[in-house]
């Protein structure tokens, strides 16, 4: 078994213009994933939503503090979902669940130190 | 193993060249399946190579030199993991789990030589989809034909450094991600088995028309992936996909002789030596179409092999029936949507319907952005205009086609074609 960090990447701008029952729809899509993962040979060890980057505060060097994310992108991480899985096809086979309708996620192994 | 009267050196060393041909994904493949590391299994299929090269001198060449080598280089592999602590590890071990029970030395004689035929998970795993194409490139190559790292690059034109970076890189990525040595399920099977077609594809079509340098068809790469087809073929005998590139490549191929005139013109399909085609390729070619045509929807490479079939079938240029070659195109157009493929229909309409309603077909796509660059747009832009008597418009055409196109052989065409304008 091995640890993936699945990292949502995702237009925040869809988020802020998104009606609320868009949000709803994808409350529930995330509750439908996190119920599904145990089916897809995998296990979910955690998991959460980040408030947007314009809530972000980066630290350069240890010392300089500025305002925003640490890396400027269109598509900005969002969220993120750790999971148990024993090879890539079946964290690529969750990662294809996670709802990312603006966006999309990566797959990072998590490394191991023994 | 029986073996042959004692042969000498270079008998021998002609007799491992062949093995290393035709035995080395085999032979890898079962490897791998003792050390779970590809780079240990490399260095044990080496050295089992290179035992071969002095010990056959001794005992003859054996009657299944695959199985030999198989047999040394895993004993080979269980003496390096006895010797090589877990510590020392660089990379961990490849993901395996469902392996069947490893039949060893139990010689049941029916063409495996007695151990599993892994060759199907080396190459899904080199083919993987989270690996990039010039990555399944070259671990294809490296892998399941063989090729030294200094041989891969010079069949990519980069140099051996960038090339060996690939490599590692690459694996390292295998092992660390846990790309499973393992046959995906029948449900993701035929998404997995494209994705080795599609890698077979680019280097048969490398090699078909180098893409800059002097020499058109570079031999040992359409080889390879002839042969990499060849194998896909033995291993998945009832996939269609398979059957339409192996037509594919047979029927494009069959012409190889006749695309260059003695003075290494480029020579077009009308003014090709019809008679001097391959005709067991051919028909070997033609029978693998009607096979993979009958996947629905086919293939894109059943249909581009049956576009193929249809010229290699004409007994001349002029009895081309390209009425039949513009509905294959559009066919193809559907599977397969892409400019080039409209291009394609484009040209085969200037000849079905004449060159006003090919320009016609054309220009619909002059405005095309991915055509934009693309050499062969203005080249049969060129031609039609030519045929039209349009000679000013097709002179600025072939200009264009020049300044685009970077294989010698396809401009020396271009620039006789552009001279003969006057």
């Amino acid at each position: 078994m091995a640890q993936y960090l699945i990292l949502i990447y995702e237009d925040e701008a869809s988020y802020a213009t998104a009606a609320p029952e868009v949000w709803g729809e994808i409350i529930e899509e995330h509750n439908r994933f996190a119920a599904g993962v145990d089916g897809l040979g995998a296990k979910l060890l955690g998991g959460s939503a980040l408030q947007p980057t314009t809530t972000a505060t980066s630290v350069r060097g240890g010392s300089e503090v500025t305002d925003g994310p640490f890396v400027e992108t269109k598509e900005a991480l969002g969220g993120y979902y750790l999971v148990e899985a024993p090879d890539l096809d079946t964290a690529l086979a969750v990662a294809r669940a996670v709802p990312a309708r603006f966006g999309g996620v990566e797959v990072r192994p998590v490394m191991v130190f023994d | 193993m029986t073996a042959d009267p004692v042969p000498d050196a270079s008998a021998v060393a002609a007799a491992v060249a062949d093995a290393h041909r035709r035995e080395w994904a085999f032979v890898l493949a079962a490897t791998v399946r003792v050390t779970r590391d590809l780079d240990v299994a490399e260095e044990c299929v080496q050295e089992a190579f290179a035992t071969a090269l002095t010990d056959w001198r001794d005992t003859g060449v054996p009657s299944r030199p695959g199985a030999w080598l198989t047999t040394v280089a895993r004993r080979r592999a269980l003496n390096v993991l006895r010797h090589q602590g877990v510590a020392r590890r660089s990379l961990p071990l490849l993901v395996e789990d469902d392996l069947a029970p490893d039949p060893a030395d139990d010689d049941t004689g029916d063409g495996t030589h007695g151990y599993p035929d892994d060759r199907l998970r080396l190459v899904v795993t080199c083919c993987h989809p989270a690996l990039d194409r010039p990555a399944q490139v070259a671990l294809t190559l490296r892998l399941l034909c063989g090729l030294t790292t200094a041989e891969v690059a010079r069949a990519f034109l980069v140099s051996e450094p960038t090339m060996a970076a690939r490599l590692t890189r690459a694996k390292k990525k295998i092992a660390v991600a846990r790309i499973p040595y393992r046959v995906p399920p029948p449900t993701e099977l035929p998404e997995r088995v494209d994705a080795v077609l599609a890698v077979v594809h680019l280097l048969f079509t490398t090699g078909h028309t180098v893409p800059a340098g002097e020499e058109l068809v570079r031999r040992d790469l359409v080889e390879r992936a002839l042969q990499l087809c060849r194998m896909l073929r033995t291993l998945l005998p009832r996939d269609p996909a398979v059957a339409g590139l192996l037509a594919l490549l047979l029927v494009t191929d069959a012409r190889r002789a006749t695309r260059t005139g003695e003075d290494g013109r480029l020579l077009l399909l009308e003014e090709q030596d019809r008679s001097r085609w391959d005709a067991a390729a051919v028909a070997e070619g033609v029978a693998l179409v009607r096979e993979a045509l009958r996947a629905r929807p086919p293939s894109r490479y059943a249909l581009q092999a049956a576009i193929a079939a249809v010229h290699a079938e004409a007994p001349t240029w002029e009895a081309t029936d390209w009425a039949e070659i513009v509905a294959l195109y559009g066919v193809l157009g559907q599977v397969w949507p892409s400019p080039v493929v409209a291009l394609n229909r484009a040209v085969a309409v200037g000849f079905a319907s004449g060159p006003a309603a090919g320009l016609a077909a054309l220009d619909e796509l002059a405005t095309e952005p991915q055509l934009a660059g693309y050499g062969y747009l203005p080249a049969a832009r060129a031609d039609l205009l030519r045929r039209l008597g349009r000679l000013e418009e097709a002179r600025l055409a072939y200009t264009e086609a020049l300044h685009l196109t970077a294989n010698a052989v396809e401009r020396a065409f271009l620039a006789g074609r552009l001279a003969e304008l006057g």
